[in-house]
């Protein structure tokens, strides 16, 4: 890549203040999001209408490249890659925990033909599984001859599983013909600084032909290959996403840059995703005390990046080993043991005709949501707020408010509800019964909510939510999320004009760091 | 001198494993181990041990100095 590239890039983005993030914000519209049609064009939530016929039929089906898909479909992760080619200062290597989930971490490691056999497992059992990912827990192009052994195995045995690589892209240029000729479709390249200045306080050193290179004169290196990597993929029409972690205070303000240098050389989606940094990870930031955003700090440079290229919100920050649905972990179901005991009978013609009914369900959500739509649009209103939806896919509002692992959050507008976020909590109700702490720590992720969206609740944390200014809805349970928050948000309105309530802002959300309660 | 691995540090990562131009690292119950045999600092192949070189965690990889100095050959 060519260094005046570079100079330019940076020259013509200029630094911008989390406060002015925010006053941009207050001016951005939401990128193409119109009243009328109420439909977001921007976003991984983009729609079948919004994209050429050729890139949806690529990500329709993609739970990590489109937003609207991962109600409906799964991946998984096989952890056959365990060497890194490099450092940074957010991992730890030595650090494995059946109970978290974050990059980096998993259970067991496979050679080629296990992860075959367990990606046949997979799908056999859950048949909404469409796309298998090899992220790790190294590198996979630091493992080039495990990773491509295990495209091709699961290419000839299960063809209708779309491949997908991640990496950091350091070893990225040499091995873009070998990715074109596997029809692996879809590469995620870790990007988190354009500038070596900020890539050195990330990255402590990189073994590169032969040698360990360290300071700007690794990031430098690194930065070079990752841009080159990006540019031959997508010139190869290769979908690529962007991941960025937003590391506070080193490469926040420096992300805009960032997102501009992807976008100009054809990234398809940048994921930004906040650091995860607690001192029991053992990794340098995590010792030093570095912190990671807080959610709103996370949701205003994502609103800033907007503009410029398609934002991923919906982001779980898998393990490598993850399987099923986003923010579901099944991993514990296909242990090497259990797999290798498993008989499998990998049925093409079963698994389509599951996936067509996933189709019919889908058509039904967007329609509903359409429906509401033309009225709300009607009212005039600069009212924006956000709301909390206990959900276990299928874009529905069903599950109860004590079993919530997460919770998606929505921002409301008269322009409809846009997909914004997702809140990780403990189990309200673990064992049984309900527990005083847990509460007050889903109350602190989801306090800037002004509603929570549940299948069903009790009456104590119901209670103690409308004391925090949350409103518990259950007067949906079972429908589409964005119909009925639509349908709420429009009563809501209502209520505002005839006085009966006064609309106030909500405070600041904390960001759930590190460790998530296995749901065993 | 042929380079050893600290097995109670080792990760077993197999970063070092293809990394090596002598093949002396291979995998045993779990952990990563060097044939003294075999190794030869990496001297003549590289500027640095390799091994030494992508091992992710620090001291891991060290010279064994109970053996004698690799000869180079000439
Ligand atoms: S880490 Fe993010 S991009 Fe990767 S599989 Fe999970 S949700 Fe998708
Ligand atoms: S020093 Fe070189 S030759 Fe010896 S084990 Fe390490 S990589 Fe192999
Ligand atoms: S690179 Fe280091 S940690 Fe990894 S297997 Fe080799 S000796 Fe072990």
């Amino acid at each position: 890549m060519d260094v005046s590239a570079l100079d330019e890039a940076s020259a013509a983005a200029s630094a911008v203040e989390i406060g002015e993030i925010r006053q941009v914000i207050a001016e951005h519209k939401g990128c193409g999001t119109s009243g009328a049609s109420g439909k977001a064009s921007c976003g991984s939530q983009a729609s079948q209408a919004k994209l050429p016929t050729e890139i949806w039929e690529k990500v329709k089906n993609h739970p990590c490249y489109s937003e609207e898909a991962h109600h409906h479909y799964a991946r998984m992760h096989v952890a056959v890659a365990p060497a890194c080619n490099m450092q940074c200062n957010y991992c730890n290597r030595k650090y494995d925990c059946a109970n978290e989930s974050r990059p980096g971490v998993v259970s067991e490691k496979l050679t080629p033909e296990q992860a075959a056999k367990k990606v046949l497992a997979v799908a056999s059992t859950i048949p909404q599984m469409t796309v298998l990912g090899i992220a790790g827990p190294g590198d996979p192009l630091a493992n080039p001859k495990r990773t491509f052994k295990t495209f091709e195995l699961v290419a000839k045995a299960a063809p209708d599983i779309k491949l997908c690589l991640s990496t950091n892209g350091l070893m990225l240029p040499d091995h873009v013909d070998r990715i074109a000729s596997l029809k692996i479709d879809h590469v995620t390249i870790t990007i988190n600084m354009i500038h070596p200045e900020i890539g050195a306080k990330i990255y402590p050193w990189i073994f590169y032909n032969h040698k360990r290179y360290t300071g700007i004169e690794a990031a430098t290196i690194l930065n070079e290959r990752q841009l080159q990597g990006l540019e031959m993929l997508t010139k190869r029409g290769i979908l690529c996403k962007i991941n960025s972690v937003m590391i506070p205070g080193i490469n926040d303000q420096h992300l805009v840059e960032v997102n501009k240098a992807i976008k100009s050389r054809g990234a398809f989606l940048h994921n930004i995703m906040p650091l995860i940094s607690a001192p029991e990870h053992g990794t340098v930031f995590g010792l030093n005390g570095q912190r990671g955003p807080i959610s709103r700090e996370l949701k205003a440079l994502q609103d800033v990046c907007e503009g410029e290229t398609n934002m991923m919100r919906h982001c779980r920050q898998c393990r490598a080993d993850a399987v099923g649905l986003l923010g579901e972990d099944r991993g514990a179901e296909f242990t090497t043991e259990k797999i290798m005991a498993m008989d499998v009978n990998y049925d093409l013609e079963m698994r389509k005709a599951y996936q067509a009914k996933v189709e019919e369900k889908r058509a039904a959500k967007v329609a509903a949501a359409q429906e509401e739509l033309p009225e709300l649009a009607s009212e005039m209103s600069g009212i924006k707020l956000l709301v909390a939806v206990a959900t276990r896919g299928s874009g529905l509002i069903n599950e109860h408010f004590g079993h919530a692992k997460e919770f998606q959050v929505y921002e409301l507008s008269t322009t409809g509800a846009k997909f914004v976020g997702h809140r990780r909590v403990d189990h309200y109700c673990r064992g049984g019964y309900g527990q005083e702490e847990n509460l007050s720590t889903i109350i602190r992720a989801i306090n800037d909510c002004h509603a929570v969206f549940v299948a069903k609740i009790g009456g104590c944390p119901k209670s103690n939510l409308l004391k925090a200014g949350i409103e518990p809805v259950e007067h949906y349970a079972y429908e589409f999320i964005e119909k009925s928050a639509i349908a709420w948000f429009k009563s809501y309105l209502d209520k505002v004009q005839s006085g009966e309530i006064h609309h106030v802002e909500k405070g600041e959300a904390a960001l759930r760091q590190g460790a998530m309660i296995s749901a065993a | 001198m042929p380079f050893k691995i600290i097995a109670s540090q080792c990760t077993s990562c197999s970063a070092c494993e293809p990394e090596c131009p002598n093949v002396a690292i291979s995998e045993k119950g779990g952990a990563f181990v060097i044939d003294p045999k075999k190794c030869t600092e990496c001297i003549g192949h590289f500027d640095e041990p390799q091994c030494v070189a992508v091992c992710p965690v620090d001291n891991t990889c060290v010279v064994d100095t109970s053996l004698p100095r690799y000869q180079a050959p000439a």
